[in-house]
């Protein structure tokens, strides 16, 4: 283990995604993500890698497309809005079928919204990015540590099943510092046969194309790319389960939430609560299972998040509203304390989550 | 036998779906020819573009990649920042280059990116059947200006060649039209010196190709050569806009 | 044992390099350690602060809301978080830039004129260290002997020549204690 060192979530991620081989990152400067910008912009030329500043969000992840065509790993990053303005990008990504890594470190919304963390992009990255049938792979990661674990796989999950990795985010992950370790092991290298590198005038030409114009064509890989996103489900779900044997209450939470919750739950052990916590590691794929059958022990859940109500619908489907989930949330910037999880986890010890 | 004539190796067998008179399949051609004779097929990378010429990659026997409507010079960007051995080209329309892809186009151009980009101007949105374009002349009858363009509301048209010449970043600049062989021959030469420019690491070339579309122009392929010549032309007159190297040519 | 740290003042007072000092000889004592600031438009010029914890197990949410330990190196942030701190908590206040004394009783007031000090001793700019020298003192937050290798991780590699007055200063807050 090599030894830690102090960094910001933004640093330590940009330097993970250098450790996992990406040499091109293209981007444009938006709060709270622009620490990742600036320090690819120092790092890049020293590791002989690319730091391009876009003219916007739009071209950078056009620029990541093109990257990604000619076999090479490629990452973007912004907040909120610009994910957005990416989103066209990212239906066409997953059209084409290319890998790519992006980074969402949330801010308030809606429109130009705040500064400050959030998490309301969670339906935006899970479910509608863009346009067409389609999912991206999306990590939220709960420390400085897990911000570069997540990257690292990331890039190699993307390469793996040659679609988009989102990394989620916050302000407040990107903009705090831990301790970290840099040690991630050895990367794993894949053969891309389908990548425009020029055909040496050896093969037939490589078409990288989100264009069939004929439905029933279409409608085959559609079925196709769902295949993949099924075997995905089975086999790449990631969480955490604290504290869960001999929980009644258990708490959803993924991200800054999950930390926050965390205290909370140590504060209502101490008064006897028995309550735990299953912490989202994918959001998609979303620990359906793990909350399925965790709907079979617990009297109630609560939703932890930074929006007004988003992952909780997810919990709900996941639990076959089995079980009450009540929801405990801050927006527009404002992060619960552990205080007001305390207070939603004696709600739900007095009421049985019925209210 | 003595072979006098035959099909550019950088196209593939596949017939073209383009109107009969279009102006593209001549400009599909030169690009081809210029690919051959530069002996750079294996190292060639195009990218395709929304609009009429959106299958492009199917007709070029080169790496290819399809791009959103507008982003080709972004997505070329990132080829060839992947592989700088690679020469990179663009196949744009007007409504692709000068409307929703004007922000690529003069931002690519401003970083002096080292691609090469075929820009095919027929003042009309083609593939969705005859509307209003950037380059829609003033007057002109189309689909979504079916009193002509009025100036007055819907202001000029985009010169895209004087309006990169303006752009320190750009390297080579030039409208050509291939309504006749003389011209034809000229549009050639452009598009090799632009390409030969990229080998040479010289930076960012753009070919505008004032083209035809009778489909939607509602004209004769010969009426079309002939309303060419007759407007477009004199709106976007052909010539070298820039060159920064023109003296060692 | 969990400490819960909110250092705040101006933009450009050293905020939340003081926080990150604090944080990594945190990091060095094999501590569970976090840094949280404020970020935004704030940063320039207006108030500042970060939220430290240094604790023996894992940091569960890394926002100090009550602090522990409050340093307050202006007015602002005194009236803002006095109330926040938690009851038999520190409260360090720089009386060099503030010229009131605290409301509560139940806490423990600590004052020390740093800016002033720092201005007296040719180490202007650097009233935050002096304070930090002094709350090392107070608290035995991080032993004071091991300074010396939390500022060589903190001081970039270009400033180095900046150690010794850093020093300098933590040894005259740590002195002031006295």
């Amino acid at each position: 283990m090599s030894e830690k060192v102090l960094m910001k979530g933004n640093e330590a991620l940009a330097e993970a995604a250098i450790m996992a081989g990406c040499r091109h990152y293209l981007g444009y400067p938006i709060t709270p993500q622009t620490e990742i910008a600036a320090y690819m912009a120092k790092r890049m030329p020293k590791v002989g890698g690319t730091f391009l500043q876009a003219e916007s969000e739009i071209a950078a992840i056009n620029m990541v497309i093109g990257v990604s065509a000619a076999g090479k790993r490629a990452m973007t990053s912004s907040s909120s809005p610009g994910i957005s303005l990416k989103g066209e990008g990212l239906s066409y990504l997953a059209g084409c079928d290319l890998p790519a890594f992006v980074v969402n470190v949330q801010r308030g919304g809606p429109g130009l919204g705040g500064i400050q963390p959030s998490q309301s992009d969670y339906f935006q990255a899970t479910k509608g990015t863009s346009h067409g049938d389609y999912h991206m792979l999306v990590l939220a990661p709960d420390s400085v540590q897990e911000m570069v674990s997540m990257t690292f796989k990331g890039f190699d999950l993307a390469d793996k099943y040659r679609m988009t990795v989102m990394l989620l985010a916050d302000g407040t992950m990107g903009q705090m510092m831990e301790p970290v370790s840099l040690d991630m092991g050895e990367v794993k290298e894949y053969d891309k046969p389908w990548a425009v590198t020029g055909t040496k005038c050896e093969r037939e030409h490589n078409v990288v194309n989100s264009l069939f114009l004929k439905p029933e064509q279409l409608e085959v890989k559609n079925f196709e790319r769902f295949e993949k996103y099924n075997y995905i489900e089975e086999n790449e779900v990631m969480y955490e389960e604290y504290l869960m044997d001999d929980a009644d209450i258990c708490i959803v939470a993924f991200g800054i939430a999950a930390r926050v919750s965390k205290t909370a739950i140590d504060m209502a052990r101490a008064k006897g609560i028995k309550v735990g916590m299953i912490r989202p590691i994918t959001l998609w794929p979303f620990p359906k299972k793990a909350l399925r059958a965790a709907a079979d022990k617990v009297k109630s859940f609560i939703s932890v998040e930074m929006s007004m109500g988003q992952m909780i619908e997810d919990v709900r489907l996941a639990t076959e509203c089995t079980k009450p989930v009540l929801l405990c949330n801050r927006v527009g910037g404002m992060i619960m304390t552990p205080d007001e999880v305390l207070a939603k986890i004696e709600e739900a010890q007095k009421t049985g989550g019925n209210n | 036998m003595a072979v006098v004539f035959e099909k550019p190796k950088a196209l593939t067998d596949a017939v073209l779906h383009y109107c009969p008179g279009c102006t593209h399949g001549i400009v599909h051609r030169l690009v081809a020819e210029v690919i051959d004779e530069l002996g750079i097929q294996g190292k060639t990378v195009g990218i395709a573009s929304v609009g009429c010429s959106v299958m492009s990659y199917d007709y070029f026997d080169v790496d290819m990649v399809q791009a959103a409507h507008g982003r080709a010079p972004a997505v070329a960007t990132g080829v060839k920042r992947a592989n700088p051995e690679n020469i990179v080209f663009t196949y744009q329309g007007d409504g692709d280059l000068a409307a929703i892809g004007t922000a690529e186009t003069v931002h690519s151009a401003a970083r002096g990116e080292n691609i090469t980009i075929i820009f095919v101007n027929n003042a009309i949105y083609g593939m969705t059947g005859g509307q209003m374009a950037p380059t829609t002349l003033p007057g002109q009858v189309t689909q979504t200006s079916p009193y002509g363009r009025d100036t007055q509301t819907v202001g000029f048209p985009l010169k895209v060649c004087e309006l990169l010449s303006n752009v320190d970043g750009a390297t080579y600049l030039e409208r050509v039209a291939v309504n006749n062989v003389k011209n034809v021959k000229a549009a050639k030469k452009a598009i090799k010196k632009a390409f030969t420019y990229q080998t040479e690491g010289k930076g960012f070339s753009l070919i505008e190709v004032v083209s035809t579309c009778p489909t939607n122009w509602g004209m004769t392929p010969q009426n079309a050569l002939k309303w060419l010549e007759e407007n477009m032309i004199p709106y976007y007159p052909l010539g070298v806009y820039k060159d920064k190297y023109a003296e060692e040519a | 044992m969990t400490t819960n740290m909110l250092i705040a003042g101006f933009g450009g007072q050293g905020i939340l390099f003081s926080g990150k000092f604090l944080a990594y000889e945190g990091l060095l004592e094999e501590k569970s350690v976090s840094w949280l600031p404020s970020y935004g438009p704030e940063m320039r010029g207006g108030t500042a602060n970060c939220s430290v914890i240094i604790s023996d197990t894992p940091v569960g949410s890394p926002i100090v809301s009550t602090p522990d330990i409050l340093i307050a190196m202006n007015m602002p942030s005194l009236d803002k978080y006095e109330n926040e701190t938690v009851a038999g908590g520190k409260v360090f206040v720089d009386s060099a830039l503030i010229d009131r004394k605290l409301q509560r009783t139940d806490v423990e007031a600590y004052y020390i004129p740093a800016t002033k000090l720092a201005n007296d001793e040719g180490l202007t700019g650097l009233a935050n260290m002096i304070m930090l020298g002094y709350v090392i003192a107070k608290t035995g937050i991080i032993p004071f002997e091991n300074v010396d290798r939390a500022l060589l991780k903190v001081v970039p590699a270009s400033k180095q020549h900046l150690i010794e007055s850093n020093k300098k200063a933590l040894e005259l807050g740590y002195n002031y204690a006295e």
